[in-house]
């Protein structure tokens, strides 16, 4: 397993390895892996501390000194700021996490469920900037409910001047990390189920007549959720420090942190700098806190659950929490697919004037206008996003085959070092890491663009891999072995083609997450890197929203795609091998 | 070999490359074939990202120069760009060949030796230029003096919708007692956006009884006093801004939607041509006017200009040469590519370039050059500089 010492090679047949040279590169993957995963963090992080310190040669100033951050102490936005950064991370998580914990309760194993499901798992591909443009169109003012209960329902022939989308408490932002983080923390929260052994405790539970929300929640609620910690953990550090969702629908005066933190990197004035480096650090010890105040609660929720648990209260409210649940999930699915459909409604609308529930006429004309830079934008997100996808899935082939071989034993710690670079806020270490670049003169473009996205697509990749992987039945292997295949011969005959689904999932997960990614191309590729995802939050500035339908549309089948594929070939593959298809 | 180059620049910085002469033209083309310029730009409007491709297209085809657009939300990344590249001492060939600046970030730059030139006035068509008509010799207040390049003219206008609102206004005084009447129909880009900050120096020099004070940087002595009436303006206005002044658009063109949606009745554009150009785009419809005010309103040029690191100077002079070419200048001109105005002197063009510009089609929402009026001066940018951040402290942040 990764970031472990991996022992004396058993026996000289391991020397054969992925490649056929005489150096073993095997044994050295997972340390390969954990430095491209954790190298750029802690370089960064460094990157980020001198100049938080006054310290940036490049500019002829050295440190220590505490001015940064008597200069950030001073911007009079920075209590509403930080206090936004706070509020809208807890409070997405603590609403997306109980949303799918109800869900859970209240409905696991029914139809509706499934139903649910299958909607849900490939909402969890749209980028986070696709859903949060649909949402806008949604509920802005002048969005697309506003416009077919116009003037009907409402009596409005003008939108009426409502502060919905950039709302100061930015509610609006946490309704379109909300519906992001939704699908996310359910298929995770899904996978841990598997283990958890819930129906029997459900059934005894119901048995002892407990409600059906009631006694999920006290018998397997504290099972899943040790599992899902870390998956929760990521998504409230992701949601304090989320830049591309704060520039869609986030407010401005003040913006949060990570949108300050991104303006001062870009201003011309290089002192800025030591203020968006001052900055980082106090976003890094903001998200540092509520991790630590999230574990607080834990205790609390702990405490006064066995309270609870040992009280007997059978749940008497039970139909109507799963009823709001049910209502809940269901909203957030329907909000990312409406917003998917107005977005495709605008990239091909004509003149639409409000009230109107549609345009006076569609055209093709916004696509011939915007197709050919959106589609030069996806050959570069493509291009890419297969190379950090394939890269990812080598080195986490590698290390899972290592860790098989060698029969390293994977520990709770080493599962954190895993969620490491998605617990570091991006704002935090990616400033430091282009200070450091520049310092070092490296050349910004695609090849730093790719090892940035490296950093975030691994993790993912060998989350979504391991398990499959590992669950594979070994015995094969030794039914092979016996059969004269070498340990080779049994990964690349074998194991493999046997996991061709879970492979393939896996790629697609990195694909996703790659093409997703907005901050690390942005800073990274020093504006020279044009991806779907940059192009279209450039955009966002413009307000044409048309070119953002045909941008979010372009993102979302990027994204989108792979996984159609990853369900689709290993079908086509094994069509005559129905053991094989993992369905 | 990247690495030796590396290792070589660590060692001992090498002397920059002797730079193409401007005035040796045949030698600037010579050197231009087969370069790569990368244009940092704006990329929020799609009407300029199609006229920054044309470009591309014809100095490709004309001088086998590669442009590549790189679009940026705020001019500003550029600028920090190339001062970190000189941090870092990466002389030669920095990731940026050509900027379009705003005249702070100009004065910016040019105080910080960060530009290449003088070399504007060795172009081939700078004779074609109205070099004494039209402000392209001061930038905001900074001289030029050949270290940027013209390409277009901007004025302020306001838009209104005629169905809703079918009055123009005559001053800033006007704008505040239509406002107060119809509240939540009006709003400006919010500053720093150089729209913005625009609209904010509008009111400043229509209220002022004399704003030649303007002409001269910002000290602490007048400062407040000259600023007062601004603030107090702003203090009456803002509540009865779009969203009550707690939001504000993030550019100018993300006005247009709210115009075409009836959310606001009036905005402001820095250029006269962009309603028609709009409602071309079926952006904006068809009842869009645009006015000036009574005593004028503020007019600066939209320059190009080149970092003294640049690996291909000698490419970004041949596309700034073509962008003030005859050809590029009336397709700027045309609302339905860009709608900008142009730079040249229409008495040094030939008959055949002239009857281009004469025919146009200026657009219903386009106010002709006598129309347009007065063009008032831009404030120095030190008034600019101290202005956006009172504004960000005041309306910006935590109200």
């Amino acid at each position: 397993m990764i970031g472990q010492h991996v022992t004396v090679l058993r026996n000289k047949r391991d020397l054969g390895t992925l490649i056929h040279t005489r150096r073993p590169i095997l044994p050295l993957l997972p340390a390969l892996t954990l430095l491209f995963m954790l190298g750029p963090v802690v370089a960064g992080i460094w990157g980020t501390l001198l100049p938080a310190f006054g310290h940036l040669p490049a500019a002829g100033l050295t440190g220590p000194s505490l001015e940064p951050f008597r200069a950030l102490f001073d911007w009079p936005g920075l209590p509403r700021a930080a206090l936004l950064s706070v509020t809208t991370g807890i409070g997405a998580t603590v609403v997306s996490l109980a949303v799918v914990t109800l869900l859970l309760a209240g409905w696991s194993g029914t139809r509706q469920f499934r139903v649910l499901e299958r909607l849900l798992s490939p909402l969890l591909s749209v980028p986070h900037a696709a859903a949060a443009f649909g949402l806008a169109f949604l509920i802005a003012p002048s969005g697309w409910i506003a416009r077919l209960l116009s003037p009907v329902m409402t009596g409005w022939d003008r939108p009426p001047d409502l502060l919905i989308v950039q709302d100061p408490l930015g509610l609006t932002m946490m309704v379109g990390l909300i519906i992001k983080e939704i699908p996310f923390l359910i298929l995770i929260s899904i996978a841990a189920l598997g283990q958890a052994q819930a129906q029997n405790s459900v059934t005894i539970a119901q048995a002892l007549g407990y409600g059906r929300v009631t006694g999920w929640l006290k018998t397997v609620f504290p099972r899943v959720y040790a599992q899902i910690r870390p998956p929760v953990y990521v998504v409230l550090a992701y949601s304090m420090s989320v830049v591309d969702v704060a520039v869609i629908l986030g407010p401005n005066t003040p913006p949060t942190l990570s949108v300050q933190i991104v303006k001062w990197m870009s201003d011309p004035d290089l002192s800025m700098r030591l203020l968006a480096a001052a900055g980082a650090i106090m976003q890094l010890a903001l998200v540092v806190g509520a991790l630590a105040f999230w574990r607080l609660g834990e205790i609390a929720v702990a405490h006064f659950g066995r309270r609870w648990i040992a009280s007997g209260a059978r749940g008497k409210c039970d139909p109507i929490i799963a009823q709001v649940a049910l209502f809940s999930g269901g909203a957030s699915v329907l909000a990312v697919l409406f917003g998917l459909v107005v977005l495709a409604i605008w990239s091909v609308a004509g003149y639409w004037s409000f009230p109107d529930a549609f345009p006076d006429g569609f055209t093709s004309r916004n696509w011939t206008r915007h197709g050919p830079g959106a589609f030069a934008a996806l050959g570069e997100t493509g291009f890419i996003a297969v190379v950090v996808a394939i890269s990812a899935l080598v080195l986490t082939i590698g290390c899972l085959e290592a860790e098989y071989r060698h029969g390293l034993r994977v520990t709770q710690r080493a599962v954190w070092l895993l969620y490491l670079p998605l617990l570091v806020p991006q704002t935090a270490f990616l400033p430091g890491l282009q200070t450091l670049m520049l310092g070092i003169g490296a050349e910004v473009g695609r090849i730093p663009v790719m090892l940035a996205h490296l950093v975030f697509v691994l993790p993912y990749v060998f989350l979504s891999l391991s398990d499959p992987f590992r669950a594979w039945d070994t015995r094969t292997g030794t039914v092979a072995a016996a059969l004269g295949a070498s340990p080779d011969g049994v990964l690349w005959r074998v194991r493999l083609p046997m996991l061709l689904r879970p492979i393939l999932t896996a790629l697609a997960v990195g694909l996703a997450v790659s093409v997703g990614q907005y901050l690390p191309t942005l800073l990274i590729g020093g504006g020279r890197v044009a991806t779907l995802t940059t192009e279209a939050i450039a955009l966002a500035s413009g307000g044409d929203r048309r070119a953002i339908g045909v941008y979010g549309l372009m993102q979302t089948g990027a994204a989108l795609l792979p996984f159609a594929m990853a369900l689709l070939v290993p079908t086509l593959v094994w069509r005559n091998r129905r053991g094989l298809r993992h369905e | 070999m990247k690495h030796l180059a590396v290792l070589a620049a660590l060692l001992a910085p090498l002397p920059a490359l002797a730079d193409v002469n401007p005035a040796d033209w045949d030698a600037v083309l010579a050197e231009a074939t087969g370069q790569t310029v990368y244009w940092n730009a704006w990329g929020g409007s799609t009407t300029t990202n199609e006229f920054i491709a044309w470009v591309g297209d014809r100095v490709s085809a004309e001088y086998g120069v590669t442009l590549e657009h790189v679009k940026l939300t705020d001019t500003a990344d550029a600028v920090t760009r190339v001062l970190s590249e000189k941090q870092a001492g990466e002389d030669d060939d920095g990731a940026i060949d050509m900027i379009w600046i705003n005249g702070s970030n100009f004065a910016a730059m040019k105080d910080a030796d960060l530009l290449f030139g003088p070399y504007a006035e060795d172009l081939p068509n700078w004779g074609l230029v109205d070099a004494e008509g039209k402000a392209v010799q001061t930038d905001f207040t900074v001289p030029v003096e050949g270290y940027e390049s013209p390409w277009a003219m901007a004025q302020v206008v306001f838009v209104h919708n005629t169905e809703t609102m079918p009055d123009r206004l005559g001053s800033m005084q006007a704008l505040q007692d239509w406002a107060q009447a119809n509240p939540g129909r009006f709003s400006y880009p919010q500053p720093p956006d150089f729209l913005g900050t625009t609209f904010l120096k509008q009111v400043l020099v229509d209220i002022l009884d004399d704003p030649s004070v303007l002409a001269t940087p910002a000290t602490d002595e007048n400062y407040d006093a000259v600023t007062a009436p601004l603030w107090a303006y702003l203090d009456e206005l803002t509540p009865n801004l779009w969203r009550e002044g707690k939001a504000y658009p993030a550019t100018g063109t993300a006005m247009f939607p709210l115009i075409a949606d009836g959310e606001l009745d009036l905005s402001i554009s820095f250029s006269p041509g962009a309603a028609s150009t709009a409602i071309a785009n079926y952006e904006l419809p068809d009842t869009v006017r645009t006015f000036v005010l009574d005593k004028g309103t503020i007019g600066n040029a939209s320059f190009v200009a080149i970092p003294y690191n640049s690996g291909s100077k000698a490419g970004a002079m041949v596309v700034a040469d073509f962008l003030m070419s005859p050809e590029a200048q009336a397709r700027a001109q045309d609302p339905a590519i860009l709608g900008y105005g142009t730079v040249l002197n229409m008495d040094s063009l030939t008959a055949e370039d002239r009857a281009v510009f004469d025919g146009l089609e200026l657009g219903i929402a386009t106010l002709t050059p006598a129309e347009l009026g007065t063009v008032q001066a831009e404030p120095h940018p030190s008034w600019m500089t101290r202005i956006a951040d009172d504004w960000s402290a005041r309306y910006g942040v935590a109200q």
